[in-house]
């Protein structure tokens, strides 16, 4: 294809035969491997399915993580509308984590939930943000790369949370590096209990409120960017940033902020993590949530929707790969993750592997 | 009958939906100059990209010398011996002249050799053709003219008997594209053929033996320049009969509007872009600003539009001072309050966001306007009934307000911005080439557009590298030529040799 043709796919079938291709094509390659070191293909993938969504405990499992990747998704794709390539969502989701872990010791002995919970959000968000400000500061003022900056932004933000955890916040006495458990007025109800309160009984999961938090987000995230000013204003600096200054917009402005909303909704994540999971602060809590958030952002078009299929795609994966190990020794945890990656070089790096191929199939149909 | 060097026979060629060549026919005789002339968007660059290999045709032949031809590539087309040269010049700045021109062709690992005859050829070259380039020279430091001269000797070192140039003149002086033109009669006269790609019907007239015209994808006409004028080439083109003329009356100007003293501008590497501008704009005038594209008309026209900051100066609008205005906002946002709008040089990098909906480009610059929204949210119907006010009143094509703005003709393009910039009811409109790359129809409603402006009683400051356009539509004409105004005509008084001698007159050429 030569560069600058327009796609002679129409839009639907770029949006559903597409990326149902690229799927295809990473399972197909998975299946390969599997293969290879002598394991049934199918078996495997009947396992891994029915491990995401065959019963209720699995289900629950896959929506908690799914509820990580839609925050870390949507982080990427607000800085993503701005031409920013945000990789430092892991960083700001452990700071975040911070933010929540203070704010839950100052007052978990004083305030009730009503008070305590909006105010951890905030936290997680305030601390998301903070992160994201410097590399965001650096990018607008300096010139220095965000996607340098945020990457190594990561890596000061582990050596800090170390540091923190391991020397500071560490529960008196205890031999694991992680905090002491949350008083329950700052625990985020989880979906059993919530269902349970309308009649409906479902198994215990780590699924909890956040997840209604983070569809929250999704449908205030396309409000923003597509029906306000502000998103036109992000909008405009990331396709076209000469456009924005002809038409008199603050770019370093929009930059910057569009960074702290970015590390803000990183930040969230953190509060599924802690408040609606472990509920006390453990070292790399985050286990590479941030990263995946730029495949589901990636895969998802940056757009709501794209990203909430997208981050549901990542949690099957995530919850039905750790079933399948579990199932089959051969399958190890790096089997799974040799599955995401495919998925995301299918997915991201070679998204138009076969649209000439498919767009011959719709030329010659007409 | 001459022999023909390019016979082109049934060429067809879609982009998805779009034909952008249906059907060509056209026959090149060898040793001529051959004239391609159409409106942007009627097919002229695909066709020629067919030629020179970077398209390949959906069906029809080529032939080249009467043998049927198969070009795949540029590196066939120039095994053809067809070369050639780009509108937007393919050269490394930082070479020499035959460094560049041996790009591609070095003839072996080790260059001292190559460089060795090819400085031998190139001299044979440049005398046989009256070339006039030195080999040694820094291309970045040449001159246009004498770039695209390079460009031509490029191809003629690589052996090209067919040649074809792209929109030649767009960054030249009348001067130098006389003296382009002087150059290819002298390649004709060398056996070569010469194909000219334009949309001026003076080159057409002034410079080729046949021509052929194109419109919407096919060829309407292909004739000896001899047989036609002007008028015919135009209906030819255009399908319909056009009016060249604008029609203008003449109108005493009203207070200054707009007062520009001592505007200098200087940039980090401490070149001074604009030196010493006076200038000022009356209501209901048009003040056109001619010159060679690159001679400090864009700088004028963003520091005017507050988009960068002047180095020193004064400038005046409606008795405000705009250096000592405080500005909490960016600067082009408060101006366009106070009732200056631009129209940008550049509609595809500055006035237009491509991938976005024509109803949202019709509210850019004006995003925070209370009559756009008055929350932090759009009303998203508000703004589609806006723009299509805008649709109805510049007549924009095809008339969705939902379309991405990419998918309009040049021409549409240029009236959405036009459109959404005279809505905002200025008092002065700042324009930049506000027809290039749009098509004589869309030339005459924008023309049309800016006199009823003027004749409003507003203040329009016209920047443009077209000089009948400057000539037509401005009350005065000011000319810019190494970042100073170096003359000023009445508009009934200027004609093109005088003022092509002012716009090379500055201290650059």
């Amino acid at each position: 294809m030569k560069f600058g043709q327009p796609s002679t796919l129409p839009r639907w079938a770029q949006l559903t035969i597409l990326p149902a291709l690229n799927i295809f094509a990473a399972l197909l390659v998975t299946g390969l491997v599997t293969w290879l070191i002598g394991e049934n293909p199918l078996e495997c993938l009947k396992l891994l399915i029915h491990g995401a969504f065959g019963y209720g405990e699995g289900i629950g499992y896959t929506l908690f993580y799914t509820t990580d990747f839609i925050f870390t998704g949507l982080a990427v794709a607000a800085a993503f509308h701005a031409g920013l390539f945000n990789i430092g969502g892991e960083g700001q989701a452990y700071l975040a984590g911070l933010g929540i872990t203070l704010t839950v010791f100052a007052f978990d002995k004083v305030l009730p939930f009503w008070v305590l919970m909006p105010l951890c959000l905030i936290a997680a968000m305030a601390f998301g943000a903070a992160w994201a400000y410097i590399p965001a500061w650096l990018q607008a003022k300096r010139g220095s790369h965000i996607v340098v900056t945020t990457i190594m932004f990561n890596f000061i933000s582990y050596s800090l949370m170390l540091y923190l955890i391991g020397h500071q916040l560490i529960e008196p006495g205890s031999q694991n590096p992680t905090t002491r458990e949350f008083g329950q007025n700052a625990w985020m109800p989880a979906m059993q209990d919530i269902l349970a309160g309308i009649g409906i009984h479902i198994p215990n999961t780590p699924l909890n409120g956040s997840f209604f938090l983070a569809l929250i987000a999704c449908v205030a995230f396309y409000l923003v960017v597509w029906h306000s000013r502000w998103g036109y204003e992000l909008r405009t600096v990331g396709t076209n940033e000469h456009a924005a200054r002809y038409a008199g917009m603050n770019v370093t402005k929009i930059i910057v902020l569009a960074m702290c909303a970015s590390g803000a909704l990183a930040g969230l994540s953190a509060v599924n993590e802690l408040l609606g999971s472990t509920h006390r602060m453990n070292v790399l809590f985050t286990n590479g949530i941030g990263f995946v958030g730029v495949a589901v952002a990636l895969m998802g078009r940056n757009h709501p929707v794209g990203i909430f299929l997208s981050a549901l795609l990542f949690g099957a994966l995530t919850q039905g790969g750790l079933d399948l190990s579990f199932a089959k020794p051969m399958i190890t945890r790096e089997m799974v993750l040799l599955i995401e990656g495919l998925v995301i070089l299918f997915c991201g790096g070679l998204e138009n592997l076969f649209e000439p191929i498919l767009a011959m199939f719709f030329k010659r149909g007409k | 009958m001459t022999d023909l060097a390019i016979e082109l026979i049934g060429i067809c060629k879609s982009f998805g939906a779009v034909a952008a060549n249906r059907d060509i026919d056209m026959k090149v005789a060898k040793g001529s100059i051959h004239g391609i002339i159409g409106e942007n968007g009627a097919g002229k660059s695909t066709l020629m990209s067919i030629l020179y290999g970077y398209y390949q045709a959906d069906t029809g032949t080529i032939r080249v010398n009467g043998k049927d031809a198969h070009i795949r590539n540029s590196q066939e087309a120039i095994r053809l011996g067809i070369g050639m040269v780009h509108q937007h010049f393919m050269l490394v700045d930082t070479f020499t002249v035959l460094e560049n021109i041996i790009l591609g062709a070095e003839g072996g690992l080790v260059l001292k050799r190559g460089i060795q005859e090819a400085r031998a050829h190139l001299k044979e070259l440049n005398r046989e053709y009256g070339l006039e380039v030195d080999p040694d020279a820094i291309v970045g430091k040449l001159g246009v003219g004498l770039q695209q001269r390079v460009e031509i000797l490029k191809a003629l070192y690589r052996g090209a008997d067919v040649l074809i140039l792209d929109e030649p003149t767009a960054v030249l002086t009348p001067q130098e594209a006389d003296h382009l033109f002087r150059i290819l009669r002298t390649l004709k006269e060398q056996g070569k053929t010469v194909i000219l790609i334009t949309h001026k019907l003076r080159e057409v007239l002034e410079a080729t033996d046949n021509v052929s015209v194109m419109r919407g994808g096919q060829m309407v006409g292909n004739v000896r320049t001899c047989d036609v004028d002007r008028a015919a080439l135009a209906d030819l083109m255009v399908g319909r009969k056009v009016n060249l003329q604008v029609d203008k009356a003449q109108r005493e100007p009203g207070e200054v509007v707009l007062s520009v003293k001592d505007l200098n501008l200087t940039d980090r590497r401490g070149v001074r872009l604009l030196k010493d501008i006076n200038l000022h704009v009356r209501a209901g005038e048009i003040v056109g600003i001619a010159g060679v594209a690159g001679n400090g008309q864009s700088e004028l026209l963003e520091v005017l539009a507050g988009m960068v900051q002047p180095t020193s100066g004064e400038i005046v609008y409606k008795g405000q001072n705009l250096g000592t205005l405080k500005y909490r906002q960016p600067k082009a946002a408060v101006l366009r309050r106070l009732g200056i709008a631009h129209v940008p040089e550049d509609r595809s990098r500055e006035g237009l966001v491509k991938a976005f909906s024509n109803y949202e480009n019709a509210i850019l610059g004006y995003q925070c306007d209370r009559s756009v929204c008055k929350g932090p949210f759009y009303s998203r119907k508000a703004l589609v009934a806006r723009m299509n006010t805008l649709i109805k009143q510049f007549d924009i094509r095809p008339d969705n307000p939902m379309l991405r703005v990419g998918l309009l003709s040049g021409g549409n393009q240029q009236k959405v911005v036009l459109a959404r910039e005279i809505y905002a009811n200025p008092d002065l409109l700042l324009v930049g080439q506000p027809t290039r790359g749009v098509d004589i129809g869309a030339i005459e409603f924008i023309h049309k557009r800016l006199i009823e402006l003027r004749d409003a009683g507003k203040a329009v400051l016209l920047v443009s590298v077209e000089l009948e356009e400057i000539m037509s539509l401005s009350d005065r004409i000011l000319v810019m030529a190494g970042g100073q105004i170096t003359g000023e005509m009445a508009g009934q008084e200027a004609t093109a040799p005088a003022l092509g001698l002012l716009m090379g007159g500055g201290d650059k050429h």
